[in-house]
């Protein structure tokens, strides 16, 4: 099957049931795609699938068939970070790392929601990403000074 | 200054163990105990899995010795004839393919006969008292302590009243995001490698020792990027690092054994549960007299590290106050339940917990308000601490008390809740906790473990640092980084880390007990200071230098002379004395210092408790790095926001019966309020550039401030954490 | 992962009645799989014949008559926080789904697959239940409506065959003016499951009550008495404590609503 993963046209070859997860991490080496839980609760399996945030250890591969995918990986410009990587890095917003690929795309999903968030927005917006080192707060301030012109 | 991995962590390019693989590489899975405590009977391999093409490992194909080098070294790494507790593992199973280990796994039958278990620290007790069951040792206790100071009967005979008071404090899962893992390459030809994720790669160095009975250069050991540790990675690694590697030595292939999330919360070690008695004697003008504790810590099954947990609970058991006598009796007993382990605080956040309750309790009785009560019996420089310790540091508790309650608006706040309290459906309440968290290890602990940094230069004019201590998210690269090039007087980006690798780095002790930058950091600097000194004895570099000269005479002398290295070892700050017969002496060479302050609201409709407010001001020497200083202090509170609140372990005979991250309920990011962190900053004159121990004192203080502050909410006192909704639905009620 | 994966099955659905004639070999749906693939991780899915019905469009549309919104069983969080039609009219609605796990979840689970899935502890079917839904399902012999107060029957037990589709769930549009109270109780505030989930709508001495997590199935409390709920402890809480959770909020919805 076929699917585009960073901007890339893949073919898979895996059982159906496969979690998008493990295609990512063992079939693409994509090991930025980092599992806490595999159960939906962590967040640190986020990835998007056609623009939208979603956890790739709930997702069986077939239902991505033609999908466009978005890792960590390709999230920033060549050597060039995105700006809300460059916020985490700045801020403190990443601390063990494990939560940090997952919490970047929740970010920069949020902001495609919210160009301008409240601290309420991305509380809520990232609610579903469990940071286990930080408290959060560093992660706030770097997506709020990320969006900072 | 960026974190120093920080750009392969937000780039996904960071490598944790799970991220390797090696060609030929097997998966490897543990079975544990299906039953409880009990004599393992026989282990049969069920039909309907192919079982000639597993490797399997039980106790009798343990190559050197069965037991887990640690302190007592009690505790198997693979249970043989009786098994002690419902988590243990039993037998071992590997297999190239990863989800046929996983239906193997259901397919091997254990047979045990039920023995008696303890389940509760009365019954461990008993058992101990009066002989009524026996499960570990002769008499159920891992560790006593008895501390005392002044003459506490006087004391209490001296007091004009005699408040006592019972806490309880729950287990608490360390739940770093990163599960264990490791991944094994062993044959008795090369020895033993492992890379995996913890806190203390020695540790895991001296486990694998007697297990495979090899020499320790036959023993490699590296530590790979890890996600989060609190504890949770300092003992526990040996045992999967051990597991991994027995599969390995049978199989004669790389073995990758990975814990999934249930795996993980089920069976790894949590916060020790524990009891406090508190008997306090005050006279009528608010100064304490006698204070005498008992406090009890539930170990688990095995000893583990339950004999270092409790002496650092029973040294803060009686906090930052002056009383002349001071009695602490404490012991860590066995029961039934998975081994409770090492997680941030190190029993301190138990005892502390407890005594900050207590403090509030007493300051009623009187009548005081307990900011006065406490600050009538502060510790100040030239008084001594309930091992008999002299501060000689410079402490200003009053000032650190005044300035979190201005921050705070506490009295605005307390004034403003108390009028509306009465006639609002949701009860507000502010409340505080006054704590101190020692740094590095115990009395005499740093001594014992001399540790030792080396740094190198390289031809191209970097530094590298070598060190077995780990990052794990707590900064430990960019602090050693920073440490290293203000001590070189070279830029920062010149700095390295060698990958923490018992081959090659030396043995800088354990990641843990806030040590790492306090005494670690402090020797990196003295051999940055060595480092520089040899090239400038050498003629190449003169004082003042550049970091470009500083390259260029690096790259001179290793051509000219040879390798350029220095080392840092392990000295004691001078007029310390500790006496571990007695526990009196010097615990710690410095303390952090603290207070905490917490507005809740309480929700009379569903008992829930949100913390709407949280300031957190403390001194800790000299603040290196405040981005990293800050997030430290954060993740510490909204952890410990959890080990209030949120954080229950459900045990249901003998297992934690949530061990989801579903059900178990940490702090999400919706969760918390805004923390807000001040520093007093206060230099230690032998920690780096003045830098004290930071990691582990943001848990101690949390749970009693948000007590206190539930207690001015709603008039009730609650003594046990955590403090789930269920809870306080049941004392609301019976009120 | 604690399945065997290869030894799933998993097909897609190309459109409606290609999913029919394949629940009638024995597939079972998979819409968003936040509650499959969960059991999944777990080494709990016993079944192994799964078809994704995911990518179906027509079960994806929010549809509005003057009588009824109509919305597609696959009609996730994330499309229910988005309309301004269910915002206006049935408010609970959206906040049951704002309080749905986090944006990744409420992304790709389905009101069809919080319903079918019956978990007692299901955030929607309270307000479902209150708004008085009637719920479609379908099969190769056609289609029925169900009111889903008549719905569950029991602890996973459903008036739905196995050959039968949940299609659509329909909402009569006589809300609008009442007042409309929503409290989930879940100890944090996202990513919670419910420990009581309580909904209730009122006009006048017209009220309709129903909660979640205090009984085998979400439960519809005729003449909005609230003795008829029969809670039980487990891993999550207690039984006394949802009881009188579960009181206390229809005192505040009583009073909040009065
Ligand atoms: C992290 C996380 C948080 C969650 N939080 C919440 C929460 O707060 N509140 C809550 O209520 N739930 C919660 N859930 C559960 C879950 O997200 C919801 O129940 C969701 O609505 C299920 O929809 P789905 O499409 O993903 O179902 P699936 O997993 O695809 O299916 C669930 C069940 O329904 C059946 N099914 C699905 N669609 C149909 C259909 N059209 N006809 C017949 N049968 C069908 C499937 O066969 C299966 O048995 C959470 C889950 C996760 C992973
Ligand atoms: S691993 Fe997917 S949400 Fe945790
Ligand atoms: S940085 Fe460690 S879990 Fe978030």
């Amino acid at each position: 099957m076929q699917l585009s993963v960073n901007g890339i046209e893949r073919s898979i070859e895996a059982p159906p049931m496969s979690r998008l997860l493990d295609v990512l991490r063992e079939g693409l080496h994509l090991t930025g795609v980092k599992e806490g839980c595999g159960e939906g609760e962590c967040g640190a399996c986020s990835v998007l699938i056609d623009g939208e945030l979603a956890n790739s250890c709930l997702v069986p591969i077939l239902q991505v068939e033609g999908a466009s995918i978005t890792t960590i990986e390709g999230v920033a410009h060549g050597e060039k970070l995105h700006t809300v990587q460059q916020a985490f890095l700045d801020h403190g917003g990443a601390q063990c790392g494990i939560c940090t690929p997952g919490m970047i795309l929740a970010a920069i999903a949020l902001l495609e929601q919210h160009s301008n968030p409240t601290l309420e927005h991305i509380k809520e917006g990232l609610a579903g990403n469990l940071c286990r080192c930080t408290g959060y707060m560093r992660i706030f301030e770097a997506v709020v000074q990320a969006v900072r012109p | 200054m960026p974190r120093k991995e920080g750009a392969r962590k937000v780039t996904g390019q960071a490598q944790y163990v799970d991220d390797l693989k090696f060609p030929g590489m097997i998966y490897g899975a543990t079975v544990r105990n299906p039953a409880r405590r009990g004599n393992i009977r026989g282990i049969a391999f069920l039909p309907g899995v192919p079982w000639d093409e597993f490797t399997i490992v039980t106790a009798k194909d343990i190559p050197g010795k069965n037991y887990v080098a640690l302190i007592l070294n009690d505790q198997p790494f693979l249970a043989g004839e009786i098994t002690a507790h419902g988590e243990e593992a039993i037998v071992l199973i590997a297999h190239p393919d990863r989800y046929l280990v996983e239906e193997a796994r259901r397919r091997v039958r254990i047979d045990v006969e039920a023995l008696p278990c303890v389940d509760s620290l009365e019954d461990s007790l008993a058992g101990s008292l009066n002989g009524t069951e026996i499960i570990w040792g002769d008499n159920n206790i891992f560790k006593s302590y008895f501390m005392n100071k002044g003459d506490v009967d006087r004391g209490f005979a001296e007091a004009d009243l005699i408040i006592e008071g019972d806490y309880e404090t729950g287990a608490q899962e360390q739940l770093y995001i990163e599960s264990n893992g490791m991944i094994a390459v062993a044959n008795p030809h090369d020895g033993v490698t492992v890379w995996g994720s913890m806190q203390c790669p020695y540790y895991v160095h001296k486990a694998l020792i007697p297990l495979f009975g090899l020499t320790p250069e036959k023993i490699r050991v590296i530590q790979m990027e890890t996600g989060g540790g609190f504890g949770g990675k300092e003992e526990y690694p040996s045992m999967i690092a051990g597991h991994a590697a027995l599969l390995a030595w049978k199989s004669g292939r790389p073995v990758k054994l990975i814990y999934d999330r249930a795996e993980d919360m089920t069976a790894t070690t949590k916060r020790h549960p524990s009891r406090t008695k508190h008997r306090t004697g005050v006279t009528r003008d608010g100064k304490l007299v006698a204070m005498e504790i008992d406090f009890d810590i539930d170990g688990g099954a095995y000893a583990t590290l339950s004999a270092v947990v409790l002496s650092r609970g029973t040294i803060h058991a009686a906090g930052p106050y002056s009383c002349p006598n001071v009695r602490i009796r404490s012991r860590a007993l066995a029961t039934t339940y998975p081994p409770h382990g090492a997680f941030r605080g190190f029993g301190a956040p138990q005892s502390i917990f407890a005594l900050e309750r207590q403090m509030n309790k007493v300051a009623a009785a009187l009548g005081l308000p307990p900011e006065e009560f406490r600050r009538r019996n502060f510790l100040h420089g030239g008084d001594t601490t309930a091992t008999g310790q002299v501060i000689r540091e410079k402490v200003d508790l009053d000032d650190l008390l005044f300035r979190a309650l201005e921050l705070s608006h506490y009295h605005h706040h307390r004034d403003t809740f108390d009028r509306a309290n009465p006639a609002s459906r949701l009860k507000r309440g502010i409340g505080f906790a006054t704590f101190m968290h020692g740094a590095g290890f115990t009395g005499s602990g740093e001594v014992a473990l001399s540790s030792v940094v080396t740094v190198e230069a390289t031809r191209e004019g970097k530094v590298r640092i070598l060190a077995a201590s780990t990052e794990i998210g707590q900064g430990t690269n960019t602090i050693f980084s920073q440490i290293a090039a203000d001590a070189l007087g070279v830029d920062y980006s010149l700095i390295e880390l060698a990958q923490p690798d018992t081959s090659t780095v030396p043995n800088s002790g354990p990641t843990v007990a806030s040590r790492t930058v306090m005494v670690v950091g402090k020797l990196v600097e003295a051999a940055c200071v060595g480092l520089k000194h040899k090239l400038i004895f050498s003629g190449l570099l003169e004082p003042g230098y550049s970091s470009v000269e500083f390259a260029h005479a690096a790259a001179a002398y290793i051509d000219r002379i040879g390798p350029l290295r220095a080392s840092g070892e392990y000295k004691p700050p001078p007029n310390v004395s500790w006496n571990d017969e007695t526990y009196q002496g010097d615990a710690y060479g410095a303390y952090a210092w603290a207070v905490y302050v917490a507005i809740v609201t309480v929700d009379p409709v569903t008992y829930e408790v949100r913390v709407d407010d949280f300031v957190a001001m403390q001194e800790v020497g000299k603040v290196i790095h405040p981005v990293l200083a800050m997030g430290q202090i954060e993740g510490g509170v909204a952890q410990a926001i959890g080990f209030a609140l949120y954080e229950r372990v459900a045990w249901n005979n003998g297992r934690m019966a949530n061990g989801q991250m579903t059900n178990y309920i940490m702090p999400t990011s919706a969760d918390l309020p805004p923390i807000r962190v001040f520093f007093a900053e206060n230099p230690y004159a032998y920690g780096p550039s003045g830098a004290k121990g930071i990691g582990e004192l943001p848990m101690d203080g949390v749970a009693p401030a948000i007590l206190n502050a539930i207690e001015h909410a709603t008039g009730v006192a609650f003594n046990h954490i955590p403090l789930v909704p269920e809870l306080v639905m049941e004392s609301l009620l019976a009120r | 992962m604690r399945s065997h994966v290869p030894s799933y099955e998993l097909v897609v659905a190309r459109d409606l009645p290609h999913a029919l004639s394949m629940l009638t070999e024995g597939f079972r749906p998979i819409a968003g799989g936040t509650d499959v693939m969960v059991l999944f991780e777990a080494g709990k899915l016993a079944h192994k014949k799964w078809m994704s019905i995911r990518g179906l469009p027509e079960l994806r549309t929010i549809d509005v008559t003057p009588d009824h919104i109509t919305f597609g069983a696959l009609t996730t969080y994330t499309d229910v926080r988005r309309s301004a039609i269910i915002a206006a009219e049935f408010p609970l609605m959206i906040e049951a789904a704002a309080l749905t796990g986090g944006i990744a979840t409420q992304n790709r689970g389905t009101i069809g697959g919080n319903i079918v899935n019956a978990s007692p502890a299901a955030d929607t079917p309270p307000a479902l239940l209150v708004y008085d839904a009637e719920v479609e399902l379908t099969s190769p012999r056609g289609s029925r409506w169900v009111p889903y107060t008549q719905f569950h029957k029991g602890y996973k037990v459903m008036d739905l065959a196995s050959d039968e589709l949940l299609t659509r769930i329909r909402l009569p549009r006589k809300f609008a003016s009442w007042t409309h109270f929503y409290r989930k109780v879940g100890t944090r505030r996202a990513q919670a499951i419910s420990k009581v989930c309580f909904a209730g709508v009122r006009r006048g001495d017209q009220m309709r009550v129903a909660l979640g997590s205090v009984g085998p199935a979400p439960i519809f409390l005729e003449n909005s008495d609230i003795s008829a709920i029969s809670p039980i402890d487990d891993v999550r809480s207690t039984a006394r404590y949802r009881m009188q959770v579960a009181k206390n909020l229809m005192e505040e919805f009583l009073h909040a609503s009065a």
